[in-house]
This record gives structure tokens, sequence and C-alpha cells, in this order.
């Protein structure tokens, strides 16, 4: 038991951090609020400390009864959402004024959210997954509100219904698996009943149930990865809610999304077993039909941020080809599946950048609409280059590690012999250069008025180099990265 | 020559302008600056001739071979290479570079520093181009060097630049989704035949594909490749980029950028898909020919000398491209020296053209008359730049279009008999251009001032037109490393088995090289 909540350690730092910054908020005065974020980025620094000491004694395991897993892949995603918050946190300090007397709690609720993303992607077990899902959810309903003004409301009751209708389908298709299995277990490391046992030993008399199970699992899980046709909130709560939130909704509520799809589809369903094929082509159509309606929406938007948004609905449909590419692990390439851990990743990066460099802007002009980007380039040159590079990114161009991303999940498309899919997505690329290299461009355009600086903050400034930076390093030498998603989902095999 | 082998040359010519790109920004001052970025263009070019110096006659493989590990899960390398073929576009490009950077001196005065950085970043790109061997490394390449061209069109251009540069990244982009495409399915073949992903160009060519899938892959990468050159009927994009670019712009867009194309035809194209190139050739050097006929009706309708010069672009790329799909040695050789040609002829021709423009901030044909008195210098060196984009003997151009239309003779003479047809057109409206500005008498007082070419301006010109003569009566140092890589193209057009295993040793090689 005990071995078992030091593996849990990383998840519990954060939130006694989380707790810490609760309780000292009562006693610190209002203009020192803002230190506590010092505190939040302690137990971020303390929970990836216990994360690499872990490693060190090599404690990988499947743990509470197989209902977690500290595994490779565990280990990644956990990296992923510490550097996600970390980043998130440092380029809020600016933003956090807007809050007023409520800092701590919006630290505090970023440090809950990452603890839930980080405890979903080590979750094996389909009411601990529930429960995570239940803990991100619930702070991100409450930090999509936290500005408190019509739109920042209106976009958190969206959220919260559109939240709880998927949760409840979620339910729904858990309750299908664990009547065909007896058990909440994906896996069985003792060899007793589990869910992926029960698949890989069914036949097609469980399949139609299975198939009832899969589309609900999708569909309430859909809803966290923003695919269409689960997309609503998506433009309106990534326009409503606080940038900083924004951010932490774009990259960590949908990797952890992703993360878990990965986990209950990949683990538990199997890729190989008798309704492998099936899951798959689900993924391909969604991929598509995502693609294409984020891309062809996202056209017309004339806001960044629900511009940012319907992208973000497309990259998930570049994500899906990724999942809909899975092939088993026994040939020891997985490509499919190390693609869409490799386009998270890379994916994180470049939407950070991309949102910080939006909120660096919107924050000195106070707007959010393309018309008033015009001949940014030239009062905020640095917010300027960054969202470039991202922009770059995002379509998967050249020196940018989007384009190893897109190539990665391309070949994994091929592989597959999902031509048409990867056809759709090549055209779609297209597509998202007009809009995405579009804002680049009114960004450099010459007739903006030169009017005053607007050079952001320092830590924004930080946080902003830092995300470009990683997003060109990766291109140059994406190695360490492509090598990390593999192991990371090799810990399914 | 051991010593100079082991060093990687193709790495430092290429990256060595990116290393310039960091200096310019860092360093403060306008002067400085400007002087960094051509000492570092300069540099590049010495070193570039390294590359002449080391050259192993009578190779007709890739030589100066690197290979590094870069995604080796997906069977991508960081690997390059020459062969005759490209060491021509490696030294147009670095040949070209310090007189753009030298026209520039003085004439682009708005963000100077941006303005350098993006040039010695093209130039980063363009040399890429054409060492890649790795078709993913290439198409990294051929997308960096849309960025910087976009901006430097769409940031230092005419009245209408952002239409001109977002026309000519939206063509370009669009033709490079197909590229990408293509790219992918060859590395996805190249894994179902061989269970190992390998995208580089000397595995690719013993591929062996099925001839239906090859048609299908042909034409996607000749639709990447025919927006690029840009063959009839996708040339829109040219004339309005050029219009509008800055004239440095317009010298690389023109030298180097087009020949992005006609490259990928002869590094790509024919040795990947040998079967449909044959069965194509005709209706692509048909198209070639309607080019050249169109643009050169086009030219004499110009009363804009810059457009002229455009047009004459897509007539002459024409010729480059009817030299590729005639599929004869002569042809294919004279090609690749056109290629070079047209860099330097064209890019001499717009070089001109801004020199008129920064004094008489006008174009216009209309506008001048009877310069040759008033520059006497300037018309010099236009009557030999214009003659040598004529074709006259003794000249650069005469040795390329000789060549191509010998080769096409054996293989149409039809075609051969149209393609004359374009010569004597490009000769009617050059020198028709050439009487206007300079010839007659000056009627218009606006000219009266003129200045002649300083001694800045003679000293980008100078190396130009020595070039010409010396490509004009010698052509042979050049021929005798293009021919041997031609030849191999096309052997491999006949055979792809053999010479397949002939890049097999070569990729061995290579890969003790990145050992090293």
């Amino acid at each position: 038991m005990l071995q078992d909540l030091d593996r849990l350690g990383p998840v519990l730092a954060v939130l006694v951090a989380a707790g810490l910054i609760v309780l000292a908020d009562l006693v610190v005065p209002r203009r020192r609020e803002k230190w506590l974020a010092g505190v939040a980025l302690l137990g971020l620094a303390a929970s990836a400390a216990w994360m690499v000491q872990l490693i060190a004694r090599d404690r990988q395991a499947s743990y509470f009864s197989d209902s977690m897993a500290l595994d490779d892949f565990t280990i990644f995603f956990t990296f992923l959402f510490i550097g996600v918050a970390g980043a998130v946190l440092l380029a809020s300090l600016e933003y956090v004024e807007r809050f007023g007397s409520h800092k701590g709690e919006f630290f505090a609720l970023v440090l809950v959210a990452t603890a839930g993303m980080m405890l979903l992607a080590g979750s094996r077990d389909l009411v601990a997954i529930f429960v995570a899902l239940e803990l991100t959810s619930i702070t991100q309903f409450i930090l999509a509100g936290f500005l408190r003004d019509d739109r920042g409301s209106e976009a958190a009751i969206k959220y919260l219904l559109l939240g709880a209708i998927s949760s409840a389908v979620v339910l729904y298709g858990m309750a299908f698996l664990f009547g065909i299995a007896g058990t909440t277990r994906l896996v069985a490391t003792d060899g007793g009943a589990s869910i992926a046992g029960a698949i890989a030993a069914g036949d097609s008399g469980i399949r139609s149930a299975l198939l009832v199970s899969m589309v609900f699992l999708a569909a309430g899980f859909g809803f966290k990865m923003s695919i269409v046709p689960f997309q609503m909130w998506t433009p309106d709560v990534y326009q409503g809610s606080p940038t900083p939130v924004a951010a932490l909704l774009s990259v960590g509520s949908k990797a952890a999304a992703f993360a878990v799809v990965l986990r209950v589809f990949f683990e538990g369903f199997g890729a190989d077993t008798f309704v492998g094929e099936d899951w798959k082509m689900m993924f391909a159509v969604l991929a598509a039909v995502s693609m294409t309606v984020g891309n062809v929406m996202a056209l017309r938007q004339t806001n960044v941020r629900r511009l940012l948004g319907y992208s973000s609905i497309a990259q998930a449909g570049n994500f899906l080809v990724g999942l809909a590419a899975i092939s088993s692990t026994s040939d020891g390439t997985a490509l499919g599946a190390s693609g869409v851990v490799f386009f998270i990743a890379t994916y994180a990066f470049t939407n950070l950048g991309a949102f910080f460099a939006v909120m660096a802007i919107g924050n000195r002009t106070g707007s959010d609409e393309i018309e008033d980007y015009a001949g940014i380039a030239r009062r905020s040159p640095l917010a300027a280059l960054v969202l470039t590079i991202c922009l770059l990114s995002l379509t998967g161009l050249p020196p940018t590690a989007g384009f190893w991303a897109k190539m990665y999940i391309f070949n994994a498309g091929m592989r597959a012999d999902l031509v048409w899919l990867v056809m759709i997505a090549v055209l779609n690329t297209v597509v998202s250069a007009f809009y995405y290299l579009g804002l680049a461009r009114q960004m450099y355009r010459g007739d903006g008025e030169p009017g005053e600086d607007l050079r952001p903050a320092l830590t924004t400034q930080a946080v902003l180099v830092a995300a470009a930076a990683g997003v060109c390093v990766f291109f140059v030498y994406p190695i360490p990265l492509i090598e990390a998603a593999q192991r990371a989902v090799h810990a399914f095999a | 020559m051991t010593n100079l082998t082991s060093l990687p040359i193709l790495s430092i010519v290429t990256f060595l302008p990116l290393l310039g790109m960091l200096l310019v920004l860092l360093l403060r001052g306008q002067q400085a600056m400007k002087i960094a970025a051509l000492l570092v263009s300069l540099l590049t070019f010495v070193v570039s001739l390294a590359l002449w110096a080391g050259w192993q006659a009578g190779e007709a493989g890739m030589q100066f071979m690197e290979s590094l590990p870069w995604a080796p899960e997906l069977g991508i390398h960081y690997t390059v290479g020459v062969d005759g073929i490209s060491l021509a576009l490696v030294l147009l490009t670095t040949f070209l570079m310090p007189l753009v950077l030298l026209f520039s001196w003085d004439t682009i005065h708005d963000k100077q520093k941006t303005y350098l950085a993006l040039l010695l970043l093209l130039e980063t790109a363009m040399v890429g181009v054409f060492v890649a061997l790795d078709m993913v490394l290439f198409f990294v390449f051929f997308e960096a060097s849309l960025i910087p061209m976009y901006f430097l069109i769409g940031r230092w251009g005419g009245p209408r630049r952002i239409y001109a540069a977002l026309k000519f990244f939206i063509f370009t982009a669009f033709g490079s989704a197909f590229l990408l495409a293509g790219i992918i399915a060859l590395g996805w073949l190249h894994f179902q035949q061989t269970g190992v992903w390998s995208f580089n160009v000397l595995d690719l060519y013993g591929l062996g594909l099925p001839a239906n899938l090859q048609t299908l892959l042909f034409f996607g990468f000749v639709l990447a490749f025919a927006i690029k050159v840009p063959l009839f009927p996708f040339h829109t994009w040219l004339p309005d980029a050029h219009v509008e670019a800055p004239t440095g712009g317009s010298v690389i867009l023109a030298g180097i950028l087009l020949k992005m194309g006609t490259y990928g035809f002869v590094r790509f194209l024919l040795p990947l898909f040998p079967e449909p190139s044959q069965r194509f050739a005709p209706l692509l050097a048909v198209l070639a020919i309607v080019g050249i006929l169109y643009g050169a009706l086009v030219a004499l309708a110009q009363k804009d000398l810059k457009k002229l010069v455009a047009y004459s672009s897509v007539a002459h790329l024409g010729f480059v491209t009817l030299g590729i799909f005639a599929l004869q040695l002569e042809s294919l050789s004279g090609a690749v020296l056109q290629m070079v040609n047209h860099g330097l002829s064209t890019g001499a021709l717009f070089l001109l053209v801004g020199f008129l423009y920064e004094r008489r901030h006008t174009r216009m044909l209309d506008d001048f008359g009877g310069l040759w008195k008033l520059m006497p210098i300037y018309a010099a060196f236009a009557l030999i730049t214009f003659l040598s984009s004529a074709g006259l003997p003794g000249l650069n151009g005469f040795v390329g279009e000789f060549t191509i239309l010998v080769g096409t003779m054996k293989y149409n003479v039809v075609f051969a008999v149209l393609g004359t047809l374009g010569i004597i057109l490009a000769a009617w409206y050059l020198l028709w251009a050439f009487a206007k500005i300079f010839q007659g008498p000056n009627a218009n007082p606006a000219n009266a001032g003129l200045k002649d070419l300083n001694l800045r301006e003679v000293a980008i010109m100078a190396p130009l037109v020595l070039l010409f003569i010396i490509i004009g009566l010698f052509p042979n140092l050049f021929l005798a490393k293009i021919n041997p890589s031609a030849q191999l193209v096309l052997d491999q057009l006949n055979n792809p088995a053999a010479i397949t295993q002939y890049y097999q040793t070569q990729t061995v090689s290579a890969v003790e090289v990145g050992e090293r």
C-alpha cells in the first residue's frame, strides 16, 4: 500500500501544493497573492523530482490492484502535464490581475486540474478513469468562468452542460463494458478477469454491445478531445474563458483525453481483436470529419481565439489519423500510437506558444479581433514572431516541429493503408495554410500605425521564447522526442 | 585532396549563410550588417569553389556525400551530395548571391536587417534544395525557400505586393502539397517492398514500381514542379510576382528559385518514374513549346520592361523544359547549362531594369529613348546582356539553346523547328526593347540628367558579363562535368536496374562518411 502511494507521489505533490495555496491564500495579503504562483511552481517541481526518483528507483508497475499504472506512458504524460501547467502558470502572472482577489484560487485550481490530468494518463480502471475525468472537468468548469463576465459565464455554462452530458454518456458506455467483462479493470496483471481479456476471448455474440459501448465512449471522450460532432463548446469556451485557461484546455485537457482514449481503446479494446478494425474505422471517419469541419469553419473566423478554437478541432482530427492508423506493437514500430503521442507533444509546445502570444498581444491591445492584428509585428515583434513560428508549426511547415508531427502521422496513415484519409489530411493542410498564414500575414502588414510599444512582461517573454525554441529545436533534433513517444506506447505491448 | 573531401564542404556551403543570418541579426549599425552579409556570401562562394576544385572528373554519380540520422525511425536522414547537375546550380546560387547583396547596398532602406537576414536564409534554403538527397530534406528546403521569398515580395515589393506575394505562395504551396503526398507515398512503397522506411532518393530510384502507380505519382510531381518552373499553363503567378518583387527578389526568383522546378524534373521525375516520363514526354515537350511561343509573343506586347523580362523567363524556361523532355544527352546537358545561363542572363536583365528604375522610378519603355549617349557604360553592359539572352554565338545563351535544339532535332524535327521560331521571336522582342531604350532620339526631358553606372554597379555587372563570355567560348568547362551525370539520368530511363546497383555502392560509401 505504501509503495503504491509512493507511485502516486507526483500527483499527491501537486494536490498538496494546491491545498497549501488555498490555506495560504487566507493569510497572504492581497498585494502579495501573486507570490502564491511560486508555491504552485514549487509543487510542480516537487512532482517532477518525485517522478525522476521513481524512474531512478525503477518503480514502474501496475498498482492499486491494477487500477493505476506507472509505466513509460504515464511518465511521458506526467512530464508533459507538469510542463504545460508550469508554462500556463508563468504566462498567467500578468493576466491574473484581472481576477482581483481570487488569484490564489486560480493557481490552486490549475494545479488540481493538472493532477486530474496526470491521474487520467495513469488510470487503467474504468472507475479510476471516471473519477479522474470528473476531477479535471469540474475544475475546468470553474476555471472557464473565472472572469465572471457575460461571455465567460456563457462559456462556463455551455461547457458545464455539455460536459455533464458527456460524462453521462461515458458512464453509459462504461456500463456496457462492465456488463460484458464483469470487471472495471482494463487489464489484469494477476491473470484475473479484465476487459481486455474478455474482448480478446470474446466472439461475435458480444460484438453489438461492444460497438454501442465504443460509440458512447468515443462520444464522451470526444467532447474532451473536441472532435466533430462533439465540438460545439470549443470556440465559445476558447473565446470566453480567460486566455491561460483556454491554453490549458486546448493543450492539457485535450492531451489527457487522447491519453485516456489510447488507454481504453489501444490497451482495452485492442488493435488486433475482432473489434479492432471497427473502432479504427470509426476514428478514421471522425478524423476526416473533424479536420474538414474545423478547417472550413476556421476560414471564416474574425476573432483570433475562435480561430484557434476551430484550429484545435482540426488538429484533433490530425491526432485521430494516428488513432485510426494504430497497429499492434508486435512488429516493434507502433507508428500510429507513437505518432499520436509525438503529435501531442509537439502540439503542446506549439499551441501554448500560440495562445501565450495571443494573450501577450491581447493584454496590451485589449482586442482579439484579427483586424486589430494588422501591423502588430511592429509594436510587439517578439510576440508576432513567436505566433508566426507557432502558426507555421500548426500548418505543418518546416522549420518547425509541426512538420515532423504531420510527417509522422501521415506516414502512419500510409502504413495502415489509409491512403484516402491521408489524402484528405493533406488537402486539409492546404486549407489550413490559408487561415494560419493569413493571420501571420496580417501581423506583418506594413500599414498598421506604429503606436506604442507593446512589449510583454518578462515572464511572458521567457515563456514565449521557450515555446518557440521548443518548436524549432525539435525540428532540428526530433530524435529524443520520437524515441520518448515510442517508449511511451511500448508500455502497451 | 583527401583532407579536402573529409571536410563536410556541402554542409558548410549550405549552412554558412544561415550562420551569416544570425550574425546579421546580432549586429547593430547598417554598414556593419551590410558588410557582414556580403562577406558571408562571398565566403560561401569561395567555399563552394572547393567543390569545383575537388571535383572528380568523369564521375557521374554523387560526390561530397554526407549522411547523418535525422528521424531514423521514419527512415529520414540528413543526406546531401552533388553530381554534375546539382554542382552547376549550387555554384550559380552562391555566385549570384553576393551580386544581389551588392545591388541592395543602397536600394533597400526600410528594415534593412530583416531584408539581409531573409536573403541569407533564402540562400541556405536554395543551396539545400540542390544538394538534398533525402526527399524529406529536399521538401524541407523547398518549402523553406518559400517563406523568405513570400516576405521579400510582400514587404519590399511594389504597390500590389500583397496580392502578388499571396498568389506566389498559394500557387507554390498548392503544388508542394502534392509533392509531400508523393514523397510519403514513395517512402511507404519502399517500406512495402523492403520492410524499411527510406526517403533517400538513391534508394528510391531502385523501387521499380508498377506502371499505373508510377503514372499517378508522376503527375503529382509534375504538378508541383511545373508550377515552380512555371510551365504553361501554370505560369500566371510569375509575371505578378516579378513585377511586384524588389529587384533583388526578382533576380533570385528568376535566377535560382525557378530552377528548383526544372531541377526537380531532372533529379526526381525522370529517374523515379522512367516509364511515364517516356510516355508523357511529348505532352510536356508540347507544353514547353507552347510556353516558348506564348511567352515570347506576350513579351512582344509589353510596355513595362520588367514584365517583358518576366515573360521572357516563361519562354526561356520553356526551352529548358523542352531540353529535358527531349530525353537526349545533348538536350539534357544543354538544358542544365541553360538553367545556369538563364540564371545569369535573366538575373543580369533584372539588375539592369533595377538600375534604371532606381534612377527614374519608371520601367515603361515609352519613357525612354536614346540612352546610349547618356549612359554609355550601362548601354554596353545592356547590349551584351540582351545579346546573351537572345542567344548570340560566342555568348553563353547560344551554347545552351544550340545544344538543346540539336538534341531536340534528334527527338522530333517539328519540335526543333518550333523551338527555333522561339529564338527568332526572342531576338525580336529583345532587340526591339533595346532599340526603344537606347537608340533613337531622347524625347523625354526627364531623362536628361541620368547618371551612368557607378563603380559598385559596374562591379555587379562585370562578373556576370565575364561569365557570359567564358561560358560562351569554353562551354566544355561546364559540360564536361554535366555530361556524365546527364548520361546517367538517361541510362536510368532505359535500364533502371543496372543504375540502381551503381547508386547502391554510392549509398554504402556515404554511410561510411557519416560514421567517420
